[in-house]
């Protein structure tokens, strides 16, 4: 009746997992009671669970990427703790369950915090940079977020029922195969990553539609802001590159559940052709979390520097390019698997060549740093830390893009201090600079400051404390994922690395006061101008927060940064443009079908991994009906009446008018114009 | 004699040459702030080592002539034009400079295309499958290398004896290792000596070797490969050519197991934190049946049962 499912799989000799699964368990509990008792379920289900505004779906992502990174750190404390007490000694986690850690650090950081940051800030900026309403595909949209939210779901039910793989955050066979786990952990991590790696592949074929054919009426190819092309080349990757995870995955799932022959040990499996096709998805995967990040930088530089993006063509060159390189490189992960001198040089070359228009973006920055008038703000700050962090995590990834080099440091702490070099200084700076950035834009209302800084300054330095020591005791010989170590050497560097994730506490709990400060002192923090940072692309020209359909009238664009533009036009004729003719507006209407399918997906993953067959084919039936009952669908629109739009847009306009009052026009030239002697 | 002695001058000096490029390191970056570390890959004890090392090095090297200027251009450009700085000038235009274009474009592929060269040469000296040209007259020394769950089992096919968890090979003479694995994947690492080389089923990876001088040199697996992984490690014994040939002869003498099929199975089984131990007798054909996958592969943990919290057996 249940499968493999039976009161052993819950984990009641292991205090652990228990206590941490419980209290999740009971927040989880006490939250939705909270919002039940207190009447604020009719609201959470018509403004944000059915939503299929993008603002809104964005929010949720990030919600969920901020939610699970803070899991994926909690397992990155076991994980230095538990080196950090393993000298000569077990440590306090035993085998089974330290390999459970840190494969789901790495899953869960990758695919359910990374991922949901980058598609959360693509989400709620692209189509506001571009000018236009919403996606191209609105309820495709919730769809997939709520196909992100299951599998990230599916991985911390493992917590408490049964338990996670333990056969790394790349299952690698034969280890991942059937004879050497055949607990249901690797079944977890398979059955969450399918079926969130479905709403990661809509999302993709989302904003690609989105990106190339709907635009603001002017704006060209050549006029779109970098993030938006940098959102391009990553979803372009999506498209190209989650198929082979998919695909990949499904053969070991065939192997495991119907004994076929992929990768096994006998029966003519070969496991290196899992290792080639999963890194032929996991390295374009690095660019897919790292190319946006590179968007969001380019936005604050600009914009904080006070100048538009130095050399924009050359930003755009560089993106594409790294898009299709991205593709021709994958066999760096595994230079020490003997493929021999010309197929290494060829790929070590190539994984090389990125480092060209990687580098040339990081000369662009700093040329558009140079004659600028620079605000420390926080995202400025996230910015600045990341180039530098960047430049070094780059130096070290060309290193190992040597093979005769990395044949001495492949699989060490040396190439984990390495990845993180580049992910947490490159994806997570770029998450919190994007998150700072654009929150004002979200809720009306600024971050506080001095935590944001604090946060950024213990981050910096809790990130070098941390992997600078890694580094080190890589270069000495220490492999990644020991559980215990008996090398006297080794200790004093895994001591310092410990001290680091203390440090990177510290930068978390900042992180956490920033939120709970802003709200609180959310009117000292307001923002009526919407436009807090004086910026220069479109998403700034509307209200904070933005009214559901963005823009009462499309705007129309002249040139590479339409909003300053605006502003410059306003200043110098000292009048804003005229009244527009408003005209009603159809947006698409809110829609639970992302929802239920996904939880109808639940429960045919959970189903699968606990081979419950019943089970299975009642989530498959229900997941259908959604599908062909949203297909029959009659009314697909509802219609914001004109005056409402007006009313939205007069409000707006009074607060420009004020902004323009307050502008002197020779001030405000002045002040903007060319320096040509120093002051 | 005395070309032992040059050799001697000539590691001291390949030496020195490191340590004073990792005192550059130091200063460069922090990272490599190793002093007088003991059994890291920057104090390689045999010509792999040396020569990855110096690789490793070398393009530490070149890419900081570019990336230390960058790094002080960064922070000295964002400091400079901070707002509140009124001596910085402030140009607003200047965001397109042909010139500046063509600078950032081949500055980054001038020393790619520099690293590239270093990599094809690298790449194909340095291919664990090519021979260390030696001029030593003894034949190099052949080991088959198979990884088991969770131990290492080396066998000497000339000798006709086995070790686990513990190499003993002669110093000065090139090793030359077969290696396989009998179920997961492993990899095979001695970081003082030099390239790691992965460990597959049903393959045979090649990989050689050499210790300069007798020593004791830390290895271990490079690849996770399951809940006894963490006890993978084995030492490695570089011993005078005469200490091996004793070695050997008292191996062979010794009244340990040996290792033919039944014996192999018995290894086969899942087993964690193993102390070494020597057969003193081995089927040097046993290698070839396992990459031929004429033996079946490791058994894993419990067949047929596949619960949750399924737990190795004979760990812990």
């Amino acid at each position: 009746m249940l499968g493999k499912l039976t009161l052993n799989a819950i984990p009641f000799d292991q205090p652990i997992p228990l206590i941490a699964g419980g209290l999740v368990f009971l927040v989880l509990i006490a939250v939705i009671a909270w919002v039940v008792i207190r009447g604020h379920l009719p609201y959470l289900w018509h403004e944000w669970i059915t939503s299929v505004d993008h603002k809104r779906i964005g929010v949720m992502y990030t919600l969920l990427g901020l939610v699970m990174l803070l899991r994926g750190f909690i397992d990155a404390i076991m994980i230095r703790s538990q080196q950090a007490l393993a000298f000569h000694a077990p440590g306090y986690l035993p085998p089974e369950h330290y390999d459970q850690v840190f494969s789901a650090h790495g899953t869960i950081m990758i695919f359910f915090a990374a991922m949901p940051l980058m598609i959360g800030l693509m989400n709620f900026a692209v189509p506001l940079q571009l000018g236009v309403r919403d996606v191209a595909f609105p309820t495709f949209n919730s769809t997939s977020f709520w196909l992100t939210a299951t599998g990230a779901l599916l991985v911390n039910l493992s917590l408490v029922i049964g338990e996670f793989s333990r056969a790394m955050w790349l299952p690698y066979p034969p280890l991942s195969e059937y004879r050497y786990s055949p607990d249901v952990g690797v079944d977890y991590y398979l059955w969450a990553l399918q079926i969130a790696g479905v709403g990661t592949l809509l999302t993709g074929i989302n904003f690609v539609t989105t990106i190339l054919k709907i635009r603001a009426p002017g704006m060209s190819y050549l006029r779109m802001p970098v993030f938006c092309w940098t959102a391009l080349a990553a979803n372009l990757l999506i498209i190209a590159a989650f198929p082979v995870l998919t695909a990949t995955l499904a053969m070991l799932l065939l192997d495991r559940y119907l004994g076929f022959h992929f990768f096994t040990n006998s029966g003519g499996g070969n496991m290196m052709m899992f290792v080639n096709l999963i890194w032929a998805w996991g390295h374009p995967e690095v660019y897919i979390l790292v190319l946006p990040a590179f968007g969001i930088f380019s936005e604050v530089i600009a914009t904080f520097s006070g100048k538009p993006l130095f050399g924009y063509r050359s930003m755009v060159a560089a993106t594409m390019g790294i898009c299709l390189i991205s593709f021709l490189v994958w066999l760096h992960h595994f230079f020490t698997m003997g493929a021999g001198g010309d197929v290494n040089a060829v790929f070590g070359i190539a994984t090389a060549i990125i480092a060209v228009p990687t580098g040339v973006k990081i000369f662009n920055w700093m040329f558009t740093m140079y004659g600028g008038r620079i605000r420390f703000t926080t995202p400025m700050l996230w910015a600045l830390g990341f180039t530098v962090t960047f430049v070094i995590g780059g130096m070290t990834g060309v290193l190992v893009s040597v093979p005769p080099a990395d044949f001495m440091v492949h699989n060490s702490l040396f190439l984990v201090a390495h990845f993180h070099n580049v992910i947490i200084g490159g994806v997570l700076f770029g998450a919190f600079a994007g998150v700072t950035y654009w929150f004002p834009k979200a809720f009306g209302f600024r971050l506080h400051e001095g935590w944001g800084k604090a946060a950024f300054w213990l981050s910096l330095a809790g990130f070098y404390i941390t992997f600078v020591p890694l580094y080190a005791v890589g270069l000495l010989g220490m492999t990644r994922r020991l559980q215990t170590y008996d090398v006297a050497e080794w200790r004093p560097w895994v001591l310092a690395a410990g001290v680091g994730i203390l440090v990177l506490c510290g930068a978390l709990a900042c992180q956490i006061m920033q939120f709970i400060v802003s709200i609180r002192q959310r009117e000292l923090l307001r923002d009526l101008t919407g436009d807090p940072w004086n910026g220069r692309s479109l998403e700034w020209s509307t209200a904070s927060p933005p009214p559901a359909f963005n823009f009462a009238v499309l705007p129309n664009v002249e040139g590479e940064e339409p909003y300053w533009e605006i502003k410059r036009r306003a200043i110098e004729t000292q009048q804003l443009t005229a009244e527009p003719d408003y005209k009603p507006i159809e947006m698409p209407r809110n829609s639970p079908t992302g929802f239920i399918t996904a939880f109808f997906c639940t429960i045919t993953g959970f189903a699968l991994i606990w081979h419950i067959w019943w089970m299975v084919g009642l989530g498959l039936f229900g997941a259908y009906v959604v599908f062909v009952w949203f297909a029959w669908r009659d009314r697909e629109e509802h219609v914001i009446p004109a005056e409402d739009v007006a009313e939205a847009d007069r409000a707006r306009r009074r607060v420009r008018a004020q902004w323009l009052a307050q502008n002197e026009r020779e001030e405000w030239l002045a002040a903007h114009a060319e320096v040509s002697e120093p002051a | 004699m005395e070309s032992s002695a040059a050799d001697a001058r000539d590691n001291i000096r390949s030496r020195c040459r490191l340590r004073t490029v990792s005192r550059v390191l130091v200063v460069l970056v922090p990272a490599a702030a190793l002093g007088g570390c003991a059994g890291g890959v920057l104090q390689p004890k045999g010509p792999i080592g040396a020569a990855n090392a110096k690789i490793l090095l070398d393009a530490v090297g070149i890419m900081s002539v570019i990336v230390v200027p960058t790094i002080v251009g960064l922070v000295a450009i964002g400091w400079w034009f901070r707002a509140s700085n009124t001596r910085a000038r402030y140009q607003p235009r200047f965001v397109y400079s042909g010139r500046l274009e063509i600078i950032v474009w081949s500055i980054p592929l001038l020393v790619i295309m520099f690293l590239g060269g270093l990599t094809w040469i690298g790449s194909h000296e340095l291919d664990p499958f090519v021979p260390i040209a030696s001029n030593a007259k003894d034949p190099p020394l052949e080991v088959q290398v198979i990884s088991l769950d969770w131990k290492w089992l080396f066998i000497y096919p000339q000798q006709r004896v086995a070790s686990v968890n513990e190499l003993v090979i002669p110093a000065g003479t090139p090793v030359h290792f077969f290696l396989t694995s009998a179920s997961v994947m492993n990899q095979f690492f001695v970081p003082q000596l030099g390239s790691m080389i992965a460990t597959m089923n049903g393959m045979q990876t090649q990989l050689h070797l050499q210790a300069d001088r007798p020593g004791s040199y830390y290895g271990l697996s490079a690849q996770f490969s399951g809940d006894g992984f963490s006890g993978m490690h084995f030492t490695v014994r570089a011993v005078s050519q005469d200490d091996f040939e004793h070695w050997v002869a008292a191996t062979q003498q010794s009244g340990g197991p040996v290792l033919d099929r039944n014996g192999y199975f018995d290894l086969l089984r899942e087993s964690c934190d193993v102390k070494p131990f020597t057969y003193h007798s081995a089927d040097p054909a046993l290698f070839a049946a396992i990459v031929k996958r004429n033996l079946p592969p490791g058994p894993g943990p419990y067949v047929g049962r596949a619960g949750p919290g399924v737990r190795p057996i004979g760990c812990g």
